[in-house]
């Protein structure tokens, strides 16, 4: 357990001095975690969080003894989770990290964590009785970096400064990518609305060019000691910058946004785009979530000409700046209803690794296929472009709901501007219906998924307005999830449908067609069903890869279909797709750089 | 008394309560973070942890008093209970703790009876519930009163492991 370092060494010591912050509405936890604390030698505050249902005067005896038995100096209280923020924002002493408990009657701990993480990018980690899968998830999701059960051990809870050790390094990384004046400049302007962190003092500047030079490892330089100061001003997303954020996000689209871009609009002195990318990232999250918690609804806006705008309000996008993979994913998910009235739209970004076929991730509604019905599926994906107009969906009619879209390349080199109309079952529980973007080599995956037989009623496909230019598109690789669809993905006939004929009827799997058309097979790998099982239960991944590509020369020329073939009606199979598949099925990624599809596809 | 007798009875008694279930690991990790700077913090730990139990039971009983009852209310109370009975546990899995196992059973009943909007069935699992803590209080209060005695007699707590 260890005895508490010589206070002269402490302050050398790293870990040492972490400042903790614990909410928790549990007298008793509270003095445990505390006198942890002390013997990890953290500096902890205590935030106590009693529950109010016991009562106004017994409450008020209840907090007078709590706090007769816990060091007066190191104990807050606070009922609601807008106190703790308020308390948290307030404090000049900067915390190091919030752990906060869950289960709280009064407060609810994940809209605290959220909100911690999001205005303060403090790592956060959640404590609970219950260790329960989903309740787990629900704090990643939420934003959280560690899950710590009760009764928290003594030795975990001297392991939290990894998270706050992570968090430095995430953030010194953002730092040493920008030249040293730049760090200068932050430093001396820090942000707006840090007065705390507003750094001229040249001394504190070179400290902060002594420390990119040192080792980031260390930390045991007494100057370096307190990172609040010496590191890069941490920004601080209060309400008005994030307002301010949130605005320029607004004004440029959400499909078309980039940090490079907010941060002109947002014209903030002293924020710099690795500030913007990051949070942009936790807002494309927290919006997915937002969504997601709306029923998995579409939403009512979508159905506008600005598609733009209520995909942005829609998509979570999540941004990752070490992308990998240069492909955007946008889920969506809608119901039966919306399906006809609204818009789906998801945008699937294609991958241009060479090396393998980054699969695009499109999460179909949770609501499973209905036995025997059709699923059709639509995947658009986003081009490369930066604009892209996209029309509404319109239903065309009343039992088959149709959703159209359309997309006009603004670019001389995109031939295509794609537009298809997916029509789904009305018996179907789910239908996603993706928008789709074209690129500069545009792909176009449909993928239908049906549990019957009848391969040739896959899906039927309107074409949009008659006035359809050119197009020609080329298919990445998709990965579709349906919940407890069928799915089966044909290796050879990806086929992407484009209207181009004013009525199309039915998609069919036509080989000649394909090979017509498609240099590429499709590949798909099907996971077995046992990999199914790990997912989470609502979403089965499916991924076709290497759809395909298509040409269409014309208006009235020849279209090329995306086909699906089904399965065998029985099983559920979902198919491989490329790491980085997320047990959460919620995730998304997002290209930092667009570019275009690498002929590597056609070999 | 010898301290060394004490100790032996302390130490026969503690293991009693261990295999009883009413005693587990956690408490040993509680007495570890007990130390010269505050020698009293397990009693003070364990003080609070009744007070708390104390309450919620009066919430219960009181909920459960009134006219129309509101069952939601009690379940939450009952959720609430069966957490803080975990206070002094490793997870479910394990066995036990303060009695944990066996509040653990009557709040299964009783929230059974809440579903059941079953007035007098939860009546009589709060009954059992308050027995149940009721005994374990009992326990520890011997266990504390070993253990003043041992240091009076000059000698030092042993630790279970």
């Amino acid at each position: 357990m260890g005895n508490p370092l010589p206070a002269s060494r402490a302050a050398e010591a790293f870990p040492a001095g972490l400042r903790v912050l614990i909410v928790d509405d549990d007298a008793t936890w509270l003095k445990i975690l505390e006198k942890m604390l002390r013997k990890c030698s953290y500096q902890g505050r205590l935030l106590f969080a009693p529950t109010i249902a016991r009562g106004g005067a017994a409450l008020l005896l209840r907090v007078s003894s709590v706090l007769s038995v816990l060091d007066r100096d190191f104990v807050t209280t606070c009922s609601l989770a807008t106190d703790a923020l308020h308390i948290l924002r307030e404090r000049k002493a900067r915390f190091d990290i919030v752990i906060s408990d869950v289960n709280m009657p009064d407060m609810d701990g994940f809209k605290l964590l959220e909100h911690v993480g999001l205005e303060m990018d403090l790592p956060v980690i959640m404590m609970s009785i219950d260790g329960e899968t989903s309740r787990v998830m629900k704090g990643v999701q939420h934003g959280a970096c560690d899950y710590l059960l009760k009764p928290v051990r003594m030795k975990e809870l001297r392991n939290i400064w990894q998270h706050v050790y992570r968090k430095k390094m995430q953030e010194l990384k953002e730092v040493e990518t920008h030249s040293i004046d730049e760090v200068i400049n932050i430093l001396r302007n820090g942000s707006e609305d840090d007065e705390d962190r507003h750094l001229t003092d040249e001394t504190e500047m070179s400290f902060m060019r002594k420390r990119k030079d040192v080792d980031n490892k260390e930390f045991g330089d007494q100057e370096l000691n307190d990172p609040s100061t010496v590191k890069k001003a941490r920004v601080v997303w209060s309400v008005d910058l994030h307002q301010k954020f949130v605005n320029a996000v607004d004004q440029i689209g959400f499909d078309k946004v980039g940090p490079k871009k907010i941060l002109d609009l947002m014209n903030v002195p002293g924020l710099t785009r690795e500030n913007v990318a990051s949070h942009l990232q936790k807002y494309r999250l927290y919006l997915s979530r937002l969504q997601k918690q709306n029923g998995g609804t579409c939403g009512g806006n979508m159905q506008s000409d600005h598609i733009n705008k209520t995909i942005k309000g829609k998509f979570g996008l999540k941004s990752s700046t070490n992308m990998q993979q240069d492909w955007e994913l946008t889920k969506y998910a809608c119901t039966t209803e919306n399906f006809r009235t609204h818009g789906i739209v998801a945008n699937v970004a294609h991958v241009s690794e060479m090396n393998r076929v980054a699969p695009a991730q499109v999460i179909a509604s949770k609501k499973g296929l209905v036995n025997g019905a059709q699923l059709g599926l639509f995947l658009s994906f986003k081009g490369m472009l930066p604009s892209i107009k996209e029309k509404a969906c319109k239903p065309l009619h009343d039992e088959r709901p149709v959703m159209q879209l359309m997309q006009y390349p603004e670019q001389e080199n995109y031939s295509i501007s794609e537009g298809y109309s997916c029509l789904a079952n009305p018996d179907q529980d789910h239908e996603p219906c993706f928008d789709h973007l074209p690129s500069s080599q545009p792909l176009v995956t449909l993928a239908t998924c049906t549990n019957g037989k009848d391969m040739k009623d896959l899906y039927e496909m309107k074409p949009l307005q008659p006035a359809m230019p050119p197009m020609a598109c080329m298919i990445d690789s998709v990965s579709i999830q349906v919940k407890h669809g069928l799915v089966n993905l044909q290796d050879t006939g990806a086929i992407c449908k484009l209207e181009g004929s004013p009525c199309i009827e039915d998609c069919y799997v036509d080989e000649t067609c394909n090979q017509g058309c498609f240099p590429l097979t499709c590949e798909v790998s099907l996971k077995s069903k046992s990999d199914l099982d790990s997912m989470p239960e609502d979403l089965h991944l499916y991924s076709v890869q290497k759809l395909g590509c298509l040409e269409n020369v014309s208006c009235s020329g020849p279209e090329i279909y995306q086909y699906i073939d089904s399965v065998p009606a029985s099983e559920v199979q979902s198919i491989n797709w490329c790491e980085g598949s997320e047990p959460s099925g919620e995730y998304l990624y997002d290209p930092v750089d667009y570019s275009l599809i690498d002929e590597y596809l056609f070999a | 008394m010898e301290s060394s007798d004490l100790q032996r009875r302390y130490i026969d008694f503690t293991s009693t309560l261990f295999r009883e279930g009413f005693l587990d690991s956690q408490y040993t990790q509680l007495q570890q973070l007990q130390d010269e700077s505050n020698p009293e913090f397990v009693t003070e730990v364990v003080t609070l942890f009744f007070q708390d139990s104390e309450k919620l039971q009066d919430d219960l009983t009181r909920t459960l008093d009134q006219e129309v009852v509101d069952f939601k209310k009690v379940a939450a109370h009952v959720h609430q209970l069966q957490g803080s009975s975990a206070r002094f546990s490793t997870p479910p899995m394990r066995s036990l703790c303060i009695g944990a196992q066996r509040v653990k059973n009557v709040c299964m009943a009783f929230r059974i009876c809440c579903e059941e909007m079953n007035r007098e069935g939860c009546l009589g699992c709060l009954q059992q519930v308050r027995q149940e803590y009721f005994l374990v209080e009992s326990k520890l209060e011997t266990v504390f009163r070993l253990e003043q005695q041992i240091v009076a007699a000059g000698g030092s707590i042993p630790l279970m492991w």
